[in-house]
């Protein structure tokens, strides 16, 4: 799988764990990424809220290149992700405004290529299934709500890959690396990412009601695919914590470090250790109790492996079966046949015949079920052979 | 109900004047740049029961789109609501008439940004400190944005407690990224302005 890769301006700076652990992931998956030639800031929020034609020519600019790479365009980053889907959109259903934007950006549009997210490729493209098979130190016993907020499930005419109202994607690359997925209430509610310099009176509220729905689910991280999300929950925390007067203490994961640490990366080389909310300690505690139930799972097996396996005790038990059988063969017949004239009949068979006695001895102990079925068949013969 | 009781409601009642050509025309030039129809709107109140940022509002969504369909467009536009404005994009996505409410607000931004009526003058000048960057570079200068959007609100030192430890963890590009093609950049922003736009 190859694709044209737009790291986006945070994944240089704010972002940095997320542009290491997208390029470890891409790797463990054998994605191919070529770097977008040249690229160019989408312009986010700051450009579609000043002019319509502007939020268009620029992520326009990075599609026309792509479109020469003749790649699809990965852009990891939810914000870039949405502006360009909002281009293409335009470019597709709005064939004036597209001619406008040519103009502007003095290329050509085809509309040939796609700008994906890391969700659709992680998910659809390369699916739960590979990418549990790449797992060799699975999350098990993590307990983690998967934050999509805003841009990766909205609008559904730029997404599309997912339900915007209860999105799994990201839920089914977390279980797929071992980890516990609650349902929870703040999914796809923003965090108020935008209003937090300019109004944090109301941006840390919005960013309280996620942070305080995911405690309240019982989840003990938050896992996002976004480095604005990231932001906002990991260094704006401690801030919301202050003025609510709480403790969450809720360290949060890109998807993609989770990936690579689940695959066998040490925290570090993909940044887990630059956060702002510790996030080590809770990846030492997943360990162990992955560890656990490891060690766990291991003992019940073995304990199973001994019932079936010790030949000397499967033996003793034949043994004293037989012995009952040779006791008392209308007992047992009454125990494997409800009918009594049948199980008169297969009194006398167990009487007479030893093969056959022996036969339904060793089944009662193995299969009770078939040693039933066996006696019966038994019994049909028997009488089958008195009629002739 | 009497006929008294009956007069006096109607005395209290919103006076409402006649809609204005250029109150129409702002109406519809606003429509055409959303994409939408503010006269889908049956007033269900879903959008604002969505909305993440409600709360804190004068006239929550729903309210925005009645005051256009009674043309009052001033006190639309005045609203500090639409700077409050997350674009989160829930509104849109319930709306059980397919009215463009995010899109909406969004042109209402630009066109308050166009009339220098500008209720939150802090998100204005974060996003022409951001843009400027873009403008000039090609790419994001995320430590010289910080600067300028303080020093434009005055407020250098509030973010300073978080900029450090930023840079403590290699999360600020001291210099800016600079693109090959920033000319190409650079002429996208003075076509854009050449058309009436961004400044
Ligand atoms: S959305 Fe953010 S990270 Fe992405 S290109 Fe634009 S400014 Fe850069
Ligand atoms: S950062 Fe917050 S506001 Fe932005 S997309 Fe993520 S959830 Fe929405
Ligand atoms: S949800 Fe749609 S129809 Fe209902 S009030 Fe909002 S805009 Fe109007
Ligand atoms: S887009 Fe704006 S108005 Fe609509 S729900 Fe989000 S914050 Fe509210």
């Amino acid at each position: 799988m190859k694709f044209a890769y737009y790291p986006g301006c945070s994944a240089d700076s704010s972002g940095v764990e997320y542009g290491m652990s997208m390029v470890r992931t891409a790797e463990i998956l054998g994605i191919e990424l070529f770097e977008l030639d040249d690229w160019n800031c989408c312009g986010a929020t700051s450009a579609h809220s000043t002019d319509k034609m502007l939020s268009l020519a620029l992520p326009a600019r990075n599609l026309a290149i792509a479109e020469k790479q003749g790649m699809d365009m990965l852009a990891p980053c939810a914000a870039c992700y949405s502006r360009h889907r909002n281009v293409e959109y335009v470019i597709e259903h709005d064939p004036d405004m597209k001619h406008r934007i040519e103009e502007i950006i003095d290329k050509k549009l085809e509309g040939s290529t796609q700008t994906v997210s890391i969700l659709d490729v992680l998910a659809n493209k390369i699916g739960p299934a590979t990418i549990a098979s790449k797992v060799t130190q699975p999350l098990t016993g993590m307990k983690a709500a998967c934050y999509y907020g805003c841009l990766l499930v909205r609008p559904v005419e730029y997404t599309g890959y997912d339900d915007p109202e209860d999105p799994q994607t990201m839920d089914e690359v977390m279980k797929a690396l071992g980890a516990d997925v609650l349902d929870w209430s703040h999914k796809v509610e923003c965090c108020g990412a935008a209003m937090v310099t300019s109004r944090p009176d109301v941006g840390n509220r919005m960013l309280y009601h996620v942070l305080q729905g995911a405690k309240e689910s019982g989840a003990e991280c938050i896992v996002t695919a976004c480095p604005l999300c990231m932001l906002n929950l990991d260094m704006r925390q401690a801030a919301v914590e202050k003025e609510y007067h709480t403790k969450f203490n809720l360290p949060i994961y890109y998807v993609t470090e989770l990936l690579a640490f689940a695959c066998g990366d040490a925290p570090e080389t993909v940044g887990i250790n630059k956060h702002f909310v510790d996030a080590i300690p809770y990846l030492n505690e997943v360990k162990k109790r992955a560890a656990e139930a490891e060690a766990q799972a291991r003992a019940q097996q073995d304990k199973k492996e001994t019932v079936t396996e010790d030949p000397e005790l499967l033996q003793k038990k034949i043994n004293s079966m037989i012995k009952a059988f040779e006791k008392g063969p209308d007992k047992m017949a009454g125990r494997l046949l409800d009918d009594e004239s049948r199980a008169s009949v297969l009194a006398e068979i167990i009487s007479n015949d030893e093969k056959k006695r022996n036969k339904l001895a060793e089944l009662m102990v193995s299969d009770k079920d078939k040693a039933v079925k066996v006696a019966d068949a038994f019994v049909t013969g028997e009488l089958k052979k008195r009629n002739e | 109900m009497s006929g008294k009781k009956g007069a006096k409601t109607v005395e209290t009642a919103v006076k409402l004047t006649p809609i204005t050509e250029s109150q129409k025309e702002f109406i519809s030039r606003i429509e055409k740049e959303a994409g939408t129809s503010i006269h889908l709107c049956y007033q269900c109140g879903k959008c604002t029961a969505g909305c993440p940022a409600a709360f804190a509002m004068d006239y929550p969504p729903r309210k925005i789109i009645r005051l256009l369909q009674l043309g009052m467009v001033d006190t639309a536009i005045n609203a500090e609501s639409i700077w409050l404005c997350a674009s989160c994009e829930t509104c849109t996505a319930r709306c059980p008439k397919g009215v463009n409410i995010a899109s909406l607000m969004d042109a209402m931004r630009r066109a308050a940004l166009k009339q220098g009526k500008i209720t939150d003058k802090k998100i204005a000048a974060f996003n022409k400190g951001f843009l400027s960057g873009v403008k000039n570079f090609g790419r994001t200068y995320e430590a010289g944005l910080t600067l300028q959007y303080n020093l434009s609100t005055g407020q250098l030192f509030k973010d300073m407690a978080l900029g450090l430890p930023m840079m403590n963890r290699g999360k600020v590009s001291i210099f800016p990224e600079r693109i090959k093609g920033r000319d190409e950049v650079k002429k996208i922003f003075e076509k854009v302005q050449q058309l009436g736009g961004e400044e």
